[in-house]
């Protein structure tokens, strides 16, 4: 006979599965707001959101480094606190542009909400756990949600772009699947410390590291989607495209940042495990993907397929700074991500106040340059504002990216990479072509037409995510030390 | 005052700030009051400069990012104190005879941000904030090339913009090594340039280095082959924009190797010597036989600008107080002429909207104010004696005599050079007979015209015949740095010369 199983309350601990559970029942709670009265504003379901990350956050912030639990699935150490935090504040960010002067579509059904912190929550789940199987669940949940959610943007290119993104995520969670079987045919674990323990004694056989080979491969090209590396960058600028412009802005942080937390999990290990191939992979890809997607965001026609192609270069950039896999390296990774988060979503929120229902400039793109021609005429400080995330995104300093950017660099000389650095730096110097032909756009030309439509969209909501945003952007030097201290703290605490 | 640096940096940037809410018939007011204070201001920092000390001075600390070594440091020395003066008082002088009227708002605004990016650059003592400022000066001349420039100022401005960009990323690795380079020794991180100059670096480190900021600063200056960008930006750039970028911005980079490559990296820079100087008597003498080529005087004046900023590179690294200080003399002196002659351009072309020599000839007769101070102005630049320009070419030649006399001659040849295509200029454009009929009508100089001259006029010939009040604090200062150089120098054939000159001087006092 079967002996009952015992699982005492205390060794479950289940405090760590507390952030994610108050993002879904935050969930819940909307859908059965909606259930009980469907006439309810979108302004209350946005507040409600905001609301539920809010104490999601603080308890996140309430965790205790370094803990496992929940049949020691869930793992709490630095990384996954800060991740969590990002992610966290990344949808903060993006909630309140919900509330624009047109109505869209999307924004009107409290499953948008609902389904986001699903979302939100799914994210969490991959990012504080070192198994497998509960990464995937996290990323599947997370995905579906996300397929969705760009679907909901009522437009035929939408649709194209969800379900873009759907087959090629399935193709990734495929690939997914099929390196963790191969893991977990080789060691016998879904936990990637016990992996860690079995490969480190078996490292020397040949057969094994041709599996390994595979097994990682297979990962790599799943993660190469995920964060839109080359060669598995091309969905990314359509379905940028067809996602609204805060969905698109989204889309090139939060997901980013729970996938390259779980990059750094597996791919870190091989490095640290002394598989030096596997770095040489990564910085090859890493290289390739930064320089690849910036010639590609030169002859870009709309501002926010260029954006797309920039957020895919800065991801290279970032995994560049993830194959050092040093403390300085990860936590440039973080910083970098802190950084951009404002950055790119300001930028984002500028194309979405210039969001008409129709396009009125261009058949075929929502965003064409001629769109911002003479911007600065018809709106001075939209100008102003929109050139300050542009010059940050290139890298100008005394601009927030700057900091992340030499962060980065010079972790990349620490570690001995110098031509990294100078690889970096020369991407820098294409990258300010296209982020200066919207300001001479802006600055330098004369308004085509209907100039005083560019800033359609604009609420009071919009300009203070904006002028948070902004504040951000040009403050940066004042925080960066509180801010690096604290995720070299955390990190170097989690022993990466 | 110990913080009068920050205010010299930050006043010109909040009165920019406050400058969004003035009318914009006062605008112009606002700018030159703001940018005579800031003169005044500097003034002042003169006259409180200690001239017997050959160190930083006013030196402001506050860390901002302790984990990385980053600081707000500041300081000033005999090196950086006149080409800061020179940069308030030319922002001031271009400001007073601005023709522009078309959104003149911005343009007010986008000078006084450029003047604190500009003094900002020369007194910040903290690499990072060296850079930031650097960068940050691309900003506002961007929008000034590219908002009031020529037909093709888009292309012009971007292509200013992208060249520097590139140019100091480099730069900029270069420094985040050094900084690991102090990190490894010291086990502290730090970006302050005092810091730095304690490190003595291998020779095969310093050739790297010097490399990677020879890069950042060479596009600046511009050296020959990286001087392609400059004619095109003062082709297309308004008066203003020129006149800023001939006298503040290219010295931004001849600043850079006097205060990072020749006291960090000496051995190396010993080692550059007959390279750079190769590529400093091309720039030379090249860019003035393209100078003598040219129909645009604008065009001339770029030239000879490039040709002058040879003199400055190969002053530079003569190695000895002569070179050095004539070069940083040099430095002032063809900041004032060249951004005089940028002006006196501008003037004839709000009358004649053409640049055109041939379009031009017998001016001396129609105005002949514009004609005198021309002449003056074109002889300084030629560098006849008794002018400012004299004294820095002179020193110059004379302190790389010591280095190798034949390129010293090749080099002097750039008198010879630069006053045939001045006095062709001058008499193509200013003697002979009226041809043009559109000539013959042409006003003089206005009064504000005159009395924005008339400064420049009075310093150039004041320096030419007393030059010792802005060389003394300026020799003080570089040969402090020269015998610093000596002490760190590693390699034999670096002290040598480095002494060989050190010695030269003692020898010279002594008598």
């Amino acid at each position: 006979m079967l002996q009952p199983i015992n699982v005492s309350m205390e060794s479950l601990n289940l405090i760590t599965l507390a952030p994610m559970l108050i993002a879904i029942a935050g969930g819940l709670i909307i859908l059965v707001l909606d259930l009980i009265n469907d006439k309810l504003h979108r302004s209350m379901y946005v507040m409600l959101t905001l609301l539920v990350l809010f104490v999601d956050f603080g308890a996140v912030l309430g965790l205790n480094v370094n803990e496992r639990g929940f049949f020691d699935v869930m793992l709490i150490d630095g990384i996954s606190i800060i991740a969590q935090l990002l992610i966290i504040i990344g949808s903060m960010i993006f909630t309140p542009l919900a509330l624009t002067s047109k109505r869209f579509h999307e924004y009107s059904y409290p499953e948008f909400f609902a389904m986001f912190l699903f979302m939100v929550a799914g994210f969490q789940f991959m990012v504080t756990s070192d198994n497998l199987i509960l990464i995937f669940v996290g990323i599947e949940t997370a995905s579906l949600a996300l397929y969705t959610l760009i679907a909901l943007h009522n437009r035929s290119n939408s649709y194209e772009a969800a379900v873009k993104y759907f087959t090629m995520g399935a193709l990734a969670a495929a690939f997914y699947a099929m390196g963790s079987a191969a893991l977990y045919a080789l060691t016998g674990s879904v936990e990637l410390y016990k992996i860690a323990e079995v490969m480190a004694s078996r490292l020397g056989e040949t057969s094994i590291m041709i599996t390994i080979f595979g097994a990682s491969m297979l990962l790599l090209v799943a993660f190469a989607f995920k964060l839109s590396l080359f060669p598995f960058h091309t969905w990314a600028p359509d379905v940028y495209e067809g996602a609204s412009a805060p969905l698109a802005g989204y889309m090139s942080i939060v997901p980013k940042i729970a996938a390259i937390v779980v990059t750094i999990r597996i791919f870190g290990m091989y490095i640290d495990l002394g598989v030096e191939w596997v770095r040489v992979i990564l910085l090859a890809v890493a290289v390739i993907t930064m320089t690849f997607a910036n010639i590609m965001a030169l002859v870009q026609d709309d501002v926010k397929r260029m954006l797309a192609y920039s957020s895919i270069s800065h991801a290279g950039f970032v995994v560049a700074a993830l194959a050092l896999s040093t403390t300085e390296g990860t936590t440039g990774i973080f910083l970098y991500y802190a950084l951009f988060m404002f950055t790119n979503l300001g930028a984002f929120s500028m194309l979405w106040i210039s969001r008409h229902k129709n396009r009125r400039f261009d058949k075929r793109y929502d965003h064409p340059y001629e769109k911002f021609a003479g911007f600065i005429k018809i709106m001075p400080v939209g100008a102003v504002i929109m050139a300050i995330f542009m010059l940050s995104l290139a890298g100008v300093p005394p601009f927030s990216l700057f900091w992340g950017k030499i962060y980065i660099m010079q972790a990349a000389v620490n570690s001995g990479y110098v031509w990294l650095a100078v690889v970096m730096g020369l991407n820098a110097a294409i990258a300010a072509y296209y982020y200066l032909k919207l300001i001479v756009y802006m600055f330098l030309m004369d308004p085509v037409k209907d100039v005083d439509t560019v800033y359609y969209n604009l609420s009071k909501p919009l300009m203070a995510v904006i002028g948070m945003a902004t504040v951000v952007t040009i403050a940066a030097v004042f925080y960066v030390q509180p801010l690096v201290s604290y995720l070299y703290y955390m990190i170097s605490a989690s022993g990466y | 005052m110990d913080n009068m640096l920050s205010i010299l940096v930050f006043f010109p940037a909040i009165a920019g700030l406050l400058g969004f809410v003035v009318n914009k018939e006062s605008a112009r007011a606002y700018g030159i009051t703001v940018a005579a204070i800031e003169f005044i201001l500097s003034i002042w920092l003169w006259f409180s400069f200690d001239t017997s000390n050959a160190g930083m001075q006013f030196v402001e600390m506050i860390p901002l990012i302790p984990d990385f070594g980053i600081g707000y440091y500041l300081g000033v020395d005999g090196i950086s104190l006149f080409i800061i003066i020179m940069a308030t008082l030319m922002t001031l002088i271009g400001m007073i005879s601005m023709s522009i009227t078309e959104n003149i708002k911005n343009m007010i605004i986008t000078l006084l941000f450029l003047e604190m990016t500009m003094v900002g650059v020369f007194v910040s003592l903290d690499a990072i904030l060296f850079y930031v400022f650097w960068e940050l000066s691309l900003v506002p001349m961007l929008y000034i090339i590219g908002a009031w420039g020529g037909p093709l100022r888009i292309y012009a401005s971007v292509k200013f913009f992208l060249y520097t960009f590139m140019g100091s990323l480099i730069m900029l690795v270069g420094m985040l090594f050094v900084a690991y380079v102090y990190h490894n020794l010291t086990g502290v991180w730090s970006f302050a340039i005092t810091d730095w100059y304690t490190l003595v670096l291998p020779v095969d480190y310093q050739l790297w280095l010097f490399a990677a900021f020879f890069v950042g600063f060479a596009i600046k200056v511009p050296m020959f082959p990286f001087h392609t960008w400059l004619p095109y930006a003062h082709g297309q750039a308004p008066t203003i924009g020129s006149v800023i970028l001939a006298a503040v911005l290219l010295k931004m980079g001849t600043y850079g190797f006097v205060r990072f490559s020749l006291p960090m990296f000496p051995d190396a820079s010993v080692l550059a010597i007959t390279p750079i100087a190769i590529i400093a008597i091309i720039m030379i003498i090249y860019t003035a036989m393209v100078a003598y080529a040219q129909k645009d005087i604008k065009q001339v004046i770029a030239y000879s600008s490039v040709s002058h900023m040879g003199i400055i590179m190969l002053g530079i690294f003569a190695m000895n107080a002569e070179g050095i200080g004539g070069s940083v003399f040099q430095m002032l002196s063809h900041g004032i002429v060249s951004g005089a002659l940028f002006m006196l351009v501008g003037m004839i072309y709000d009358r004649r909207h053409t640049k055109m020599m041939d379009e031009f000839g017998g001016l001396a007769s129609v105005m002949p104010k514009y004609a005198v101070i021309f002449g003056i102005m074109l002889m300084a630049s030629v560098g006849l004696p008794l002018t400012i320009g004299f004294v820095g070419e002179f020193l110059v030649l004379l302190g790389f005599y010591e280095i190798s006399p034949i390129m010293t001659i090749l080099a002097g040849t750039s008198i010879i050079i630069g006053a045939i295509y001045m006095l062709a200029l001058y008499k193509k454009t200013f003697f002979g007979p009226v041809t043009n009929e559109a000539n013959k009508v042409l006003k003089d100089l206005n009064a504000t015209e005159t009395w924005s001259l008339i400064p420049l006029v009075a310093i150039v010939i004041w320096l030419g015949v007393y030059p010792k009040p802005v060389l003394g604090p300026i020799d003080n200062s570089v040969k402090a740095m020269l015998a610093f150089m000596d002490e760190k120098a590693i390699t034999v054939e670096a002290k040598d010369i480095i002494r060989t000159a050190k010695t030269k001087i003692i020898i010279e006092e002594v008598k």
